[in-house]
């Protein structure tokens, strides 16, 4: 047991005997008193709290920018954790000073944070074209420049080949090996290394909160609204880090990020990996996992309606063993899940497209990047000579769960999917689902949405453009 | 004066000089207030808040708050020493609520820990006991009831009910549009520090410090000269750090004050967002009278005016809204009428545009209607309106146009996007696609530079010239981002001719310079530039003097250039002059002082000369949208803007972006939502939607005016930029208007801001008519 949490901090290693619960941000600001990372909103979704993260992936050292306002201090154990003081080393880093040059900045709050993500595009995608910098800054809110200068800034960095962060090698991070138990002023950490150590954790504290990247707990920890007095992290699970590939499946460990399920979608689903790039932003892509949004149950959630309309399956494991569910199984009620107090969900499989399948997901929110969708419609079909064999159809904002249209799909099955087709479908949809007003949309809304996708649907399988954003 | 003279060349103002912090912008070295080191015994404070709309506070249980570990006190109304005021204008508006609280995110009580966390923790276990009462929470619904928190404001010119009884063609209608948040990076936050002898030092993140210096004097009843507000940069302000700072810096000075010991108060953002003002959302109800051409014989308006529970600035805001009613067209017969409705939602406040957003929209929207109406292009409407010789020059409220570029600027701006072809493009586009479709639009603003209450139109600086040359520059003026400290620091370097970096810009603070106005409507530059140029130019006056002597020349002779002195061959640095200066005793520190000529105002009748000059700026943004969804984009915007002969143009093309984007969001994506309760459900970024990077038009064409010196004489002939780009973004409304109207041809009913759902709203509409016809 160690009562400190270790990493390094700007190159150096730092040990800090603090709550593993505090955030990184609080911390940063009063403990060593690096005050560059701001706070702008405690909810993940300003960008101004930015920093980078680095840990060891095979042979080299990645970082990614994460949102430190709601990430808790035992998620960095075993990391490297560069902040904008350490980003200089003696000169300013190219993004600092191509920034400091092109007037990237007005009241500059909102700026330290925008030179980390874009410190972290410049190492990790040196080859970065515009949408690429767009995905970077999705995270980050500035409020004065109109980002125009930031953009140039970045296009800059980019066209001189990029920038790479210093900091430790590789070997280096031996000296920091994750603690298995963190515990400090009462509260407990723990991080498990192999499946058959976190179940054993599972069913003998099944109290315990599960923490896959925090990027929907944080949010309460960010708020001082809650404490985590036991926690137990799937960030170091072995099993649950894997991506395994079969000649039918992609399955992906519970613990594998957004940003990692991203880079392995692409070839199969273009419109899964579309709405993966809206996920969140790359700090929340770079920490949440596909467990945790499965776990966490949201209506509102854009995996789910993607997930189920495609078919897949989920793992849930324990010491007693094994099984498997399809996923629209899991969900039975608002935030109300199949899962027992022991098990964890071990994996998510996805299977391959089919000869004749066409599989498009949309999220409609009033801002493109790094919003909740009000509605996210999730459409997959299978045809053979023009007919659709078989359809699936699933939709989250509409109602308590992510939830299938089955009528909707039975509609379009035996059809040619032409306008008649997605008419009857349409009002299918319309017939299943009574959805809720709120601040994102109302019920009649999301109702209207919900139909007209379907026939969105029919003219992109038809090869339209069928998004302004496409333009 | 002529403010020109003697100035070789000009080799600092006019040049595009990056922001002074930049550098430390960059490399998180820039401090703002929470990142000040820390005094021992640091308080940290949060606030008790309503959670009701309206209801008698009948007590609150601070018991289990005050058990908590390094909790040290609850201060509430009855705790306030002095005046429980913090009203920029009226009184009455308290700090802490005393028996009613009447919105919800009301000040109810103050807490204070050794820790944010603790302080912030312990606010929340504070037991209410609140009788609820009726809440109002629709505008029309105060507006029924005549709940209104100032007099009616109303702009008459000429004869409108005859002028609308005698048009050819009479239109009508009702405008909503929605408030803003301002969501600066930087949340408000005060740190009081007590000092000896009741003294107080408040760093305030604040537009106006010396509001925030005399409320906190008021609070603690003392005088204001025990009180000094000192401000090094604000992560953002918008308005919104105008009068609502003395709320947090009151409650901070507060706690300093009982317990001795400093104190921080820091919102977390979603107190922020529910405890502090907004833009102010109105309703419109208009009607015009036209002919054939659209000329618009008399116009009638009457506003409604969200202010919330209390005035605020809410008065002025629709003064400026009435006054930019014309926007750039002559009204031959006016009448413009606003009401403040109040309601128990936060008290609106200031908000870039001040009033002009929700005036200049309506006006706007008023020409596209009438277009449609008679099937003419929206810019013919406009030019047969534009304020001109056969128009006529004369402003609803009797200000002259004397200064038109409307012509210049709009017809350039539609040149350089290439509008003719462009409008052709896009007409064919939407008659073959029939789901995504496209809009066009231009529009023209002309935003009025000055407050328009005379009083507030006076600055002051101070300048020391230090021994080594070194200059120290102060001003009443304060740093939220916008470029402030390096234009007026340009000005007293190009004064001096001496290298920029040997102006020192200082924090702005009460005790150096007294009785500023608030750093808004645009007029940082226009007045603090004014006084420091005045203030260097007096010393510079004494210097020459000594100058003159030592090389015994005429005065005429002496010429500033790159930090010399030179008289014909000889020079003598800048700084040995100033040491010659001090050893034949002469004074090398001056305070400046200004006051905007010429400009007049009488609240009764409305009418004067409320603004010094006007503003010129013009822009054509074209949009898809999404007919199945409401989605929209704005794919590209062209701006022209006037901004006279710019102080820093780099500045200004920040200023203007920035301003264009903001004005962007406020019709697009922003929207603030309040349930049936009247408690807002938008307090935070994953709600509240501002714009993002990508949200930016991809083509992005922002040019300055060149070469087009401001008429009257302002420093250095500059002209303001703060807020008349904001306005420009109506532009990307407009477009999403053109493009549902390309649906069935008709008056687009739509709303701001245009949401997807409000758009898709407006989409059904016209699709219902194309059924119908
Ligand atoms: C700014 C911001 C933007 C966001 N944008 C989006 C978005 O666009 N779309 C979207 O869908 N979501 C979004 N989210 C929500 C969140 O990022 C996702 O739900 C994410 O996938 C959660 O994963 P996590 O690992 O961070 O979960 P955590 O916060 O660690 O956990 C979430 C819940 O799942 C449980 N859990 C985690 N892993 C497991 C497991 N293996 N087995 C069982 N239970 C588990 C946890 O106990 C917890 O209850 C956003 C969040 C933020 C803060
Ligand atoms: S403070 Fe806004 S994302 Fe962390
Ligand atoms: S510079 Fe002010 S928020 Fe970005």
């Amino acid at each position: 047991m160690s009562n400190s949490v270790r990493f390094f901090l700007n190159g150096q290693i730092h040990e800090a005997s603090v709550r593993p619960d505090t955030t990184v941000l609080d911390w940063l600001r009063s403990a060593p008193r690096l005050t560059g990372t701001k706070e702008g909103c405690a909810e993940g979704d300003c960008g101004a709290c930015s920093v980078l993260i680095g840990h060891v992936d095979g042979s080299e050292v990645k970082y990614h920018a994460a949102n430190s306002c709601i990430l808790a201090m035992g998620q960095i154990d075993g990391k490297a954790l560069v902040t904008v003081e350490g980003l200089k080393t003696g000169e300013l880093h190219p993004i600092q000073a191509a920034m400091a040059e092109n007037g990237s900045s007005q009241c500059g709050f909102c700026t330290p944070g925008i030179v980390m993500s874009l410190a972290g595009l410049a190492a990790a995608n040196p080859q970065a074209d515009d949408e690429a910098i767009h995905d970077a800054l999705a995270g980050n809110l500035c409020r004065c420049t109109g980002y125009r200068p930031i953009v140039e800034a970045a296009r800059k960095v980019v066209a001189a080949g990029g920038a790479e962060i210093t900091g430790p090698h590789v070997a280096a991070f031996a000296q920091i090996e994750p603690q298995p138990l963190l515990a400090e002023g009462g509260a407990v950490f723990h991080q498990p290394a192999s499946l058959n150590e976190l179940l054993t954790l599972r069913s003998e504290k099944p109290g315990a909160i599960l923490l896959g990247g925090g990027t929907d707990l944080g949010v309460a920890l960010a708020d001082y609204h809650t404490d985590w007095d036991e926690v137990i992290s799937l960030g170091s699970v072995r099993e649950m880090r894997q991506v395994r590939e079969t000649e039918n499946h992609l399955s992906f460990g519970a613990a594998v990020t957004w940003e990692e399920v991203l880079a392995r979608v692409g070839g199969h689903y273009p419109s899964l990996a579309t709405l993966i790039r809206r996920f969140g932003s790359t700090q929340i892509r770079s920490m949440g996992t596909i467990g945790g949004n499965i776990g966490t149950a949201s209506p509102i959630g854009d995996g789910p309606p993607a997930l189920i309309a495609l078919g897949a399956e989920i793992e849930l494991a324990s010491l007693s063993g094994h099984r498997f569910l399809a996923l629209e199984d899991f969900f039975l009620d608002y935030r109300k899940t199949e899962l027992r107090p022991n098990e964890v969900i071990a994996s998510v499989s996805i299977p391959k497209p089919k000869p004749g399948q066409e599989f498009r997901v949309y999220k409609i929110s009033k801002r493109y990047d790094q919003d909740i969708s009000t509605v996210c419609g999730a459409f997959s079909i299978v045809r053979e000579d023009g007919q659709v064999r078989s359809a699936r159809i699933a939709f989250g904002g509409m109602a308590a769960t992510p939830l299938r249209a089955t009528e909707a799909e039975q509609v379009l099955v035996g059809t040619d999917f032409d306008e008649r087709a997605a008419n009857a479908c349409a009002a299918a949809i319309t017939a299943r689902f009574q959805p809720l007003s709120d601040w994102r949309g109302s019920a009649e809304y999301r109702l209207q949405v919900a139909s007209n996708l379907v026939e969105r649907f029919r003219r992109d399988v038809a090869g339209e453009t069928v998004e302004v954003m496409a333009l | 004066m002529n403010t020109d003279a003697k100035i070789v060349q000009r080799s600092i103002v006019g040049k595009g000089i990056a922001h002074d912090s930049a550098a430390r912008h960059v490399a998180g070295e820039a401090n703002y207030i929470d990142d000040m080191p820390e005094l021992p015994g640091t308080l940290h404070a949060a606030f008790v808040l309503s959670p009701v709309a309206h209801g008698r506070l009948n007590s609150f249980d601070a018991t289990e708050a005050l058990a908590m570990e390094g909790v040290a006190g609850v201060w509430s109304a009855k705790d306030v020493p002095g005046h429980n005021e913090v009203g920029p204008i009226h009184t009455g508006e308290t700090l802490f609520a005393e028996d009613i609280v009447d919105h919800e995110g009301r000040v109810i009580a103050v807490v204070a820990a050794n820790d944010f966390e603790t302080a912030y923790r312990a606010a929340k276990k504070v037991k209410l006991d609140i009788e609820p009462l009726e809440a109002v929470l629709d505008i029309e619904d105060a507006h029924r009831r005549k709940n209104y928190v100032v007099p009616v404001q109303e702009v008459v010119d000429g004869d409108v009910d005859t002028a609308l009884a005698d048009a050819p063609h009479v239109f009508s209608g009702k405008l909503k549009m929605g408030g803003q948040d301002h969501f600066y990076l930087e949340t408000h936050i005060a740190y009081a520090i007590p000092g000896e002898n009741g003294e107080m030092l408040v760093h305030s993140s604040t537009q106006h410090p010396t509001e925030v210096q005399h409320h906190v004097a008021g609070i603690l009843g003392i005088h204001a000269n025990a009180v000094e507000c000192q401000v090094r940069r604000m992560g953002g302000g918008f308005g919104g750090k105008e009068s609502q700072p003395t709320i947090i810096a009151g409650a901070a000075a507060l706690i300093a004050a009982k317990t001795g010991k400093p104190c921080k108060m820091r919102l977390k953002r979603r107190d922020d967002m529910a405890g502090t003002g907004k833009r102010h959302d109105f309703v419109v109800n208009w009607k015009v009278g036209v002919d054939e051409r659209g000329r618009i014989l008399g116009l009638d308006a009457e506003y409604l005016a969200r202010a919330g529970n209390l005035p605020d600035l809410t008065g002025p805001v629709i003064t400026r809204a009435l006054t930019h009613t014309d926007n750039s067209y002559h009204i031959p017969h006016a009448r413009f009428v606003g009401h403040a409705c109040k309601t128990n939602t936060v008290s609106n406040t200031a908000f870039r545009g001040f009033g002009g957003p929700q005036g200049i929209i309506t006006i706007e929207a008023i020409i596209d209607t009438i277009a449609r109406e008679l099937k003419l292009e929206p810019n013919a409407v406009r030019a047969v309106n534009y304020y001109g010789d056969e128009t006529g020059d004369t402003t609803p409220y009797g200000q002259k146009v004397d200064d038109n570029r409307l012509v210049e600027v709009t017809d350039a701006v539609l040149a350089s996007a290439d509008w003719q072809q462009r409008r052709a493009e896009i007409d064919a586009h939407n008659a073959a696609n029939p789901v995504i479709r496209r809009g066009l639009a231009m529009m023209p603003v002309k935003f009025g530079i000055s407050f328009n209450l005379t009083s507030l139109n006076q600055a002051g600086a101070l300048v020391h010239v230090y021994l080594d040359g070194s200059i120290f520059l102060n001003h009443g003026g304060t740093e939220m981002g916008q470029g402030l400290f390096v234009k007026v620091a340009q000005v007293v370097a190009e004064v001096f001719q001496v290298e920029l970096d040997m102006v020192r810009i200082s924090s702005t603070a009460t005790g150096k310079v007294p009785n500023t106005s608030a750093t808004a409507a645009s007029t940082g530059s226009d007045l603090n530039g004014m006084a420091a140029f005045k203030a260097a130019t007096a010393i510079k006056a004494r210097l020459t003097r000594v100058a003159a002597e030592h090389f015994d020349v005429e005065e005429e002779v002496i010429i500033y250039r790159e930090g010399r002195v030179h008289a014909d061959n000889r020079s003598v640095s800048f700084g040995e002059l100033a040491k010659m200066a001090w050893a034949k005793r002469v004074q090398l520190s001056e305070a400046g002082h200004y006051a905007t000529p010429k400009i007049h105002w009488d609240g009764k009748t409305m009418k004067g000369r409320p603004f010094f000059y006007f503003s010129y700026g013009a822009a054509v943004a074209e949009v898809a949208i999404d007919t199945l969804t409401g989605e929209t984009r704005c794919l590209r915007a062209d701006i022209l803007q006037d901004v006279g002969s710019p102080l820093n143009p780099a500045i200004d093309l920040g200023q203007i972006e920035g301003a264009f984007v903001q004005g962007m969001g406020w019709v697009t994506c922003e929207e603030l939502w309040w349930d049936k309760a009247g408690r807002l459900r938008t307090v935070g970024p994953s709600t509240y939607k501002i714009p993002g990077s990508r949200d930016v038009p991809p083509i992005f064409n922002v040019r300055i005016l060149d070469n087009m010196p401001n008429r009257e004489e302002t420093v250095f002939r500059s002209k303001a930029i703060g807020e008349p780009p904001l306005m420009l973004g109506i532009s990307i409304w407009l477009a999403i208007r053109d493009a549902i109207a390309s649906i069935a041809g008709s008056v687009p009913q739509l709303d701001s801001p245009a949401t997807p759902e409000a758009v898709l709203r407006s989409v059904r509409e016209a699709k219902g008519r194309l059924k119908d016809s």
